[in-house]
């Protein structure tokens, strides 16, 4: 593990907490909506995993890891946008 | 990993940077949430192995079908649940797909750690071990966390000294944690990570029953920043770096957001998780005393249109209530309503009404509520006195006096919208049940509150009608 790893993670964590932390409250649901569909990002852990599966076992929970990543990456973006697409100002 | 991948994460994580800071605004947020779409959908086309091969040059095997249909079937069921789902229950499908997330977390690091003959560093076995630990917990505590919000024991469960079990689990959950960072590759490892997996999922649900429904909300948004730092850790330990980037970030503006979360209700975090508030134990006594012998005041629906209708400054408080009437669409009416007799109409959000913040938002957007009608709370309070009146829709604890005057009241400190202030309350309920915390709202014992009762919806449909036909 280089520490370059490290230094992104920890630059990271300071990123996130910046860019969130002028979000009005109204938008707070779609924005935890939101960022659960980005560690939705976790379907890639999934198909790296499974690309690789050698055993049944390894097939089976990795099949079901994808599922669950799928699942929370598109539903997840998709669910956000239906929320959002409501956010409209009146028309005059 | 060649230059050119690097280029491209970091392509994909200011696609993500950019799409949450775009979500932070109302104008711009639906361009946020596609364009962090867009960052995943070049991560996904560029995906790399560790040992840097492009994953989608391999010879297609049995596992690439594998994947496709898992990611169909997973695609199938996100777009059902996404478009099937009710506004109301929005909190809910949030918490089932984290917890979906933090199931694929745990997976793929149990999958790596049980792996034979792997070699790892300590370093690579403790991010394994924390993502295992963390995304198992955040699967079953969000699925008990969607039970509650479905209403399935919703009330908390508490028995004497279960923060001590729960406590003395974690410790386990930790000591096998310690021994396998260095045992990893020892003969009884794996035995050992199927207990400390299963004690990890155990633990998510220990942790999260004692919780009560209206602190849900914070609870989801705490394991929505675990799943990101399950995800981080998975990075780490398959070496892609862009989950570590999203993993990350999801996990620090999960964080602050839980803060600013339990500040809203003027509670530290670890209240919340180890007070089992909202049990109604200790908090359903507190300030009856005083009410001694008040009563509350009904008011009939066409009076209640007649001050409405007569009032130059009117004020909506939307909560939970509203949205369990699914009264949304009614309420946008009566405004409308209100705002062709020339009455100025306002609604004061508050920060944790209804089962997530900004819920009300939501629903209210959906009604097609222009969202510069919307008030927060800090916004709205100095004008209050102004408000001739302000109609409390199904919210309770987030207009209770009690937090302001009663320093006995498990509330006290809570910041409140002042309802109370305004010239007269309407406050429209279904009965004299109290709210989440359990506790008696002040609001309706004073003399300038009147009370509508009734199911919202109709009580709306009610006014709406008085008000046409005045």
């Amino acid at each position: 593990m280089d520490t370059n790893v490290l230094f992104i993670f920890i630059l990271s964590i300071f990123i996130g907490f910046e860019v969130i932390s002028k979000v009005p409250s109204m938008l707070h649901t779609p924005l935890m909506s939101g960022t659960n569909a980005i560690h939705g990002i976790i379907l890639f852990g999934g198909i790296l995993v499974l690309a690789d599966a050698a055993t049944p076992l390894a097939r089976t929970l990795g099949f079901v890891a994808v599922i669950f990543g799928s699942a929370n990456v598109f539903g997840g973006f998709m669910v956000t946008d239906r929320m959002l697409q409501m956010f409209k100002k009146k028309k005059k | 990993m060649s230059s050119t991948i690097a280029l491209i994460i970091i392509g994909v994580a200011v696609l993500f940077i950019i799409g949450i800071k775009l979500l932070a605004s109302p104008k711009t947020a639906r361009l946020g949430n596609l364009v962090a779409a867009a960052g995943m959908l070049v991560a996904l086309l560029t995906l790399h192995k560790p040992t840097g091969e492009y994953v989608w040059s391999q010879g297609w095997t049995i596992n690439y079908t594998l994947i496709a249909i898992g990611t169909v079937i997973g695609l199938v069921i996100g777009a059902i649940g996404a478009y099937s789902v009710k506004m109301t229950a929005m909190p809910q499908m949030v918490a089932l797909f984290n917890g979906l997330g933090g199931g694929a977390a745990a997976l793929v690091a149990s999958l790596e750690f049980i792996k034979p003959d792997r070699v790892i560093t300590t370093f690579i076995a403790v991010a394994m071990l924390f993502a295992t630990l963390i995304g198992s917990l955040s699967f079953s505590g969000s699925i008990i966390a969607y039970l509650k919000l479905e209403g399935k024991f919703e009330k908390p469960h508490t028995f004497p000294g279960q923060n001590i079990l729960n406590g003395l689990i974690l410790l386990v959950i930790l000591g096998l944690c310690g021994w396998l960072a260095f045992n990893a590759s020892a003969g009884n490892a794996t035995t050992a990570f199927i207990v400390m997996f299963l004690l990890a999922l155990f633990f998510g649900i220990a942790m999260v029953m004692p919780i009560g429904g209206a602190d849900m909300p914070v609870v989801i948004s705490l394991l929505n920043s675990f799943t990101g730092l399950a995800v981080a850790a998975d990075g780490f330990a398959i070496n892609n770096l862009a989950m570590v980037v999203a993993g990350t970030l999801v996990g620090s503006s999960g964080t602050l957001l839980t803060l600013l979360m339990c500040k809203a209700m003027n509670r530290p975090v670890t209240n919340v998780l180890f007070g089992a508030f909202g049990s109604g134990g200790g908090g359903g006594k507190a300030g009856g005393g005083d009410l001694g012998g008040k009563t509350v005041k009904p008011i009939q629906a066409d009076e209640a249109a007649l001050l409405l209708g007569y009032a130059q400054q009117v004020v909506i408080v939307p909560g939970y209530g509203m949205a369990v009437a699914q009264a949304q669409h009614q309420v946008r009416e009566l405004s409308d309503e209100l705002g062709k007799r020339g009455v100025e109409v306002r609604f004061a959000i508050h920060p944790v009404a209804g089962r997530m913040p900004g819920h009300m938002n939501v629903l209210l957007a959906e009604a097609n509520v222009p969202y510069d009608q919307l008030c927060e709370m800090e916004a709205i309070n100095p004008t209050m006195d102004r408000v001739d009146v302000c109609l409390v829709i199904g919210a309770n604890d987030v207009v209770n006096p009690a937090a302001r005057e009663d320093k006995s009241s498990p509330i006290y400190g809570m910041p409140i919208i002042d309802a109370d202030r305004a010239k007269t309350v309407i406050v429209m309920k279904r009965s004299m049940a109290a709210g989440f915390a359990g506790i008696e709202n002040l609001l309706f014992y004073k003399d300038n509150t009147r009370m509508l009762f009734g199911d919202a919806k109709a009580s709306l449909q009610t006014l709406i009608t008085q008000l046409k036909a005045s």
